[in-house]
């Protein structure tokens, strides 16, 4: 061990360092693992079905369908790295959904868009008024509040409305261009590109990630924790009803259950992307590679005919699997 | 018969080599100090020892039987048990709880605390314990295995002299019951009266086992530092005990920080002023109210009465942002409550600069890398285990702390006790450099548990007991009996 003998690259050693590699960047890992099942699902559709699943216009389906995905997950992360968690970004999709759909007869598609962002935003800004302000643990805020929101949404769907989804959410929710590029990503990139931009280089981003580090360090470095808090939740809705504007283009109507099979993957494609679910520490890029991964797997899945009941299942234990590992990597040393 | 025999113990992260190849030997009822400057890799030996982490290298003997220390329980299983540096505790769980989590029996433990005469309520929250009564529940803890060697790490630091007392008094008793303690202290004179012998570890390796007794203080500081690096110390150490040249121009300076009256918690109306340019000293037992003191100061807690105010302008903080934009800023004693621990250097030092909606935006990059770099540079901040703030050694992480508001600017420094378990060499950096913003026109209120600092950082200094100010010295005449006296209540008024 001392300083002047060479050293020597054992298998072991190397294995060692493969893996701090893995641990410090794990965008590679997740890579990996997303062309692996894209191939794998390739092997089972051939061996089902006779066709390929490795074309571009699969690769160019995965992206249309992770889009709603990667978007409710966004906000997800952003509230996981302050060591939260929004329980309600489903319901705020579904409530964008409506709103988007119900208005634009009467009040023209920028006004619908618009309202339904206002929404979400504003569905956002009560959880973190709740969570901020009041001190109420973030599970029970947000799940309290898509509690309500769906109840509300229930009663709204019963009134009579003219439904209507604009054809320019309908385009960007289903339509390609250059025949292999969704719309949908128009609306996705620039939002990813600004996230992943701002956690590293905004002021705001810096403190997401403190406040989720050490809140009590926050506050007394000067830092009023509730005004972070308060506007992480409301873009966290935000975001989310940006997701819903895509799914009821997708879908070509809005509906109660439109998004509440994203809950449970939106956690987990933040907690596979390497979020901590402490807070402090993680990103978005990591996020969307989750997103693509479960997409993929989802397809998989439904090449199996598995149900959605057993994609629930794996998804929970997934991101069961996932928060033990990564505590036990981050605890290691 | 050694009882503990470590030889060539190693272990790397990656790139940064924690411990080099360290040998240590223990003899059955011997009190052994483990010493070195922060980041010579004691802790990491601790751990190592203890079942936290695996060493890379090496071999570990007990009683000459090779063994593989592979987790902590086995390590109690052993006979080994440690107080880490780092408290590890739940806060949200009651002191009970706590206990119960590392399978420990809590009577056990409620026996040792009675018997060192600590008072503690096992049914409040662990977060709400003072941290010098944590330090005590973790050593009542590991004694409650009763084991063959207790291995300390840093334990004194955050306790005051009476409890610091008790845990020696512990170490003695483990020495004549033919048992053993490994010791880790930054404080050479509990080396000298405790210790039968010491071996100094230096960047990561072994570099002698001394008896503290016969060799003295200077020699081991030369050893834990390297004989060059000693010498400079020596001269930097002369240069920070001369008179100062501040004091004279600080009492023409204007005042900065006017204290009238200030009643808050066990603070019982006390009124001090502070110049530019001047470090004032807060000398006092355990408890006295400077606690309150410093966190009204920070916009921590709110007063219950009396006046602050900055040249001229009355402060009344709501928050700590009110505090820091009126240019007073705290470095805690508890690092914990002032660093990111997940992220890198560069990110806590940054942080206070973006605790303003106004600083959200997007932050410029090549200001902000000017800024830490100048901070690092003026604290001499070792940055090879940089990208998680916690991988850093104590002393580094105490610098970060210090650094944070370098490169954020500010007026007054509120130091609560910025030199707590750490080591010598960084000490004196401390000093000098708090002497610097000093001459650079800073004002500095200081507390410090450790009286021999007095003298040799501060302008005046004055001494709270019971929630008042005591007595007022000079900070020349700051000796430890003058101090002393005064901080038990025992002088009216000292002229200054
Ligand atoms: N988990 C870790 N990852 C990387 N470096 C570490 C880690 N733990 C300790 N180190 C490094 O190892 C060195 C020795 O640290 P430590 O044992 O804590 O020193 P000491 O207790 O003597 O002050 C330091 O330079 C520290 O930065
Ligand atoms: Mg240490």
């Amino acid at each position: 061990m001392s300083a002047g003998t060479p050293q020597v690259a054992t298998p072991a050693a190397r294995l060692r360092a493969a893996q701090r590699v893995l641990s410090d960047n794990p965008a590679i890992a997740l890579t990996f693992v997303f062309v692996a099942l894209f191939v794998v699902t390739d092997i089972v559709n051939r061996a089902q079905s006779g066709k390929a699943f490795l074309t571009p216009t699969q690769v160019s389906t995965t992206f249309l369908y992770a889009a709603p995905l990667a978007l409710l997950a966004a906000g997800q992360t952003l509230v996981m790295l302050t060591g939260g968690v929004d329980l309600s970004v489903a319901t705020t999709a579904t409530t964008a959904a409506f709103v988007s759909s119900g208005t634009a007869h009467d009040h023209g598609t920028g006004y619908a868009l618009l309202l339904a962002l206002a929404f979400g935003f504003g569905i956002g800004l009560v959880n973190g008024i709740g969570v901020a302000i009041f001190r109420v643990n973030p599970l029970i805020m947000t799940l309290g509040i898509s509690s309500v929101t769906l109840g509300a949404l229930t009663i709204y769907s019963q009134t009579r409305f003219v439904a209507l989804v604009p054809n320019i959410v309908n385009t960007l929710g289903s339509s390609r261009f250059f025949k292999y590029v969704p719309y949908d990503l128009l609306v996705w990139a620039p939002i990813a590109a600004l996230i992943i931009l701002g956690l590293r280089f905004s002021g705001f981003g810096r403190m997401i990630f403190a406040v989720g580090d050490n809140p009590v360090a926050c506050r007394l470095a000067g830092v009023r924790v509730w005004q972070v808090l308060l506007l992480v939740y409301a873009l966290c809705g935000a975001f989310s009803a940006v997701a819903g504007i895509l799914l009821v283009g997708f879908n070509d109507a809005a509906d109660l259950g439109i998004a509440a099979p994203f809950l449970l993957p939106s956690v987990a494609a933040v907690v596979i992307g390497g979020t901590s679910i402490l807070g402090g520490s993680g990103g978005y890029g990591g996020t969307i590679l989750g997103a693509l991964i479960l997409t993929v797997l989802d397809s998989l899945l439904t090449i199996l005919n598995a149900s959605q009941a057993l994609k629930q299942i794996l998804y929970g234990a997934i991101i069961l699997a996932l928060a033990w590992l990564y505590a036990r990597t981050s605890s290691g040393d | 018969m050694s009882l503990l025999e470590a030889r060539n113990v190693g272990k790397r992260y990656g790139p940064v080599v924690a411990l080099e190849s360290a040998s240590l030997s223990v003899d059955a009822g011997e009190v052994h100090a483990l010493l070195g400057a922060n980041g010579a890799g004691k802790s990491t030996l601790v751990k190592i020892l203890t079942g936290v982490i695996q060493r890379d290298g090496g071999t570990v003997e007990l009683r000459g039987e090779p063994v593989r220390v592979s987790s902590p329980s086995r390590a109690a299983r052993i006979g080994l048990a440690p107080v880490f540096q780092d408290p590890a505790l739940v806060p949200d769980l009651t002191v009970a709880q706590n206990i119960r989590l590392t399978a420990v029996d809590v009577d056990a433990v409620r026996q040792r605390l009675r018997e060192m005469d600590v008072d503690v309520d096992f049914t409040e929250q662990a977060g709400d314990v003072p941290l010098p009564l944590l330090r005590m529940i973790d050593l009542a803890r590991a004694m409650a295995r009763d084991p063959q060697l207790l291995l300390l790490d840093e334990i004194t630091a955050a306790l005051p002299s009476d409890l610091a007392e008790r845990v020696f008094a512990v170490m003695e008793d483990w020495r004549r019951r033919g048992r053993s303690v490994l010791f880790i202290t930054h404080r050479l004179a509990e080396v000298i009266a405790m210790c039968d012998r010491a071996t100094v570890l230096r960047d990561g390796r072994d570099v002698g086992t001394l008896v503290p007794r016969e060799i003295g203080e200077r020699q081991i500081v030369e050893y834990m530092l390297g004989p060059e690096a000693a010498t400079a110390e020596a001269h930097a150490a002369e240069v920070d005990e001369t008179p100062l040249k501040g004091a004279a121009a600080a009492e023409a300076a204007a005042t900065t920080l006017e204290v009238t009256d200030l009643r808050v918690g066990s603070l019982a109306g006390v009124s001090f002023s502070l110049r530019a340019g001047e470090i004032l000293g807060v000398a006092a037992l355990e408890g006295q109210g400077q606690n309150d003191l410093f966190a009204v100061l920070a916009g921590d807690r709110r007063a219950e009465g009396g006046e602050m105010s900055v040249t001229g302008k009355s402060l009344r903080p709501r928050h700590p942002y009110d505090a820091i934009r009126s240019g007073l800023v705290l470095v805690p004693a508890d690092r914990l409550l002032a660093l990111l621990p997940q992220r890198s250097v560069r990110e806590n030092i940054a942080a206070p600069r973006y605790n303003r909606l106004g600083r959200w935006g997007p932050i410029n990059p090549r200001e902000e890398r000017r800024r830490v770099a100048s901070a690092i540079e003026a604290l001499q901040i070792d940055t090879r285990a940089q990208r998680q703030v916690r991988r850093l050694s104590g002393g580094n992480q105490q610098k970060v702390t210090i650094a944070r508001w370098l490169a954020s600017g500010f007026q007054t420094l509120l130091c609560f006790d910025p030199t707590r378990g750490i080591d010598v060499g960084t000490k004196r950096q401390i000093y000098a450099l708090l002497r610097r913003l000093a001459d650079d026109g800073a004002a500095i209120l200081f507390f410090s548990s450790e009286l021999s600092e007095f003298p040799l950082v501060c302008d005046r200094v004055l001494t709270l007991f019971g929630g008042r100010i005591t007595g007022e010295l000079a900070g020349e005449g700051a000796d430890e009996a003058s101090l002393l006296r005064a901080m038990h209540g025992l002088v009216e008024e000292v002229a200054s």
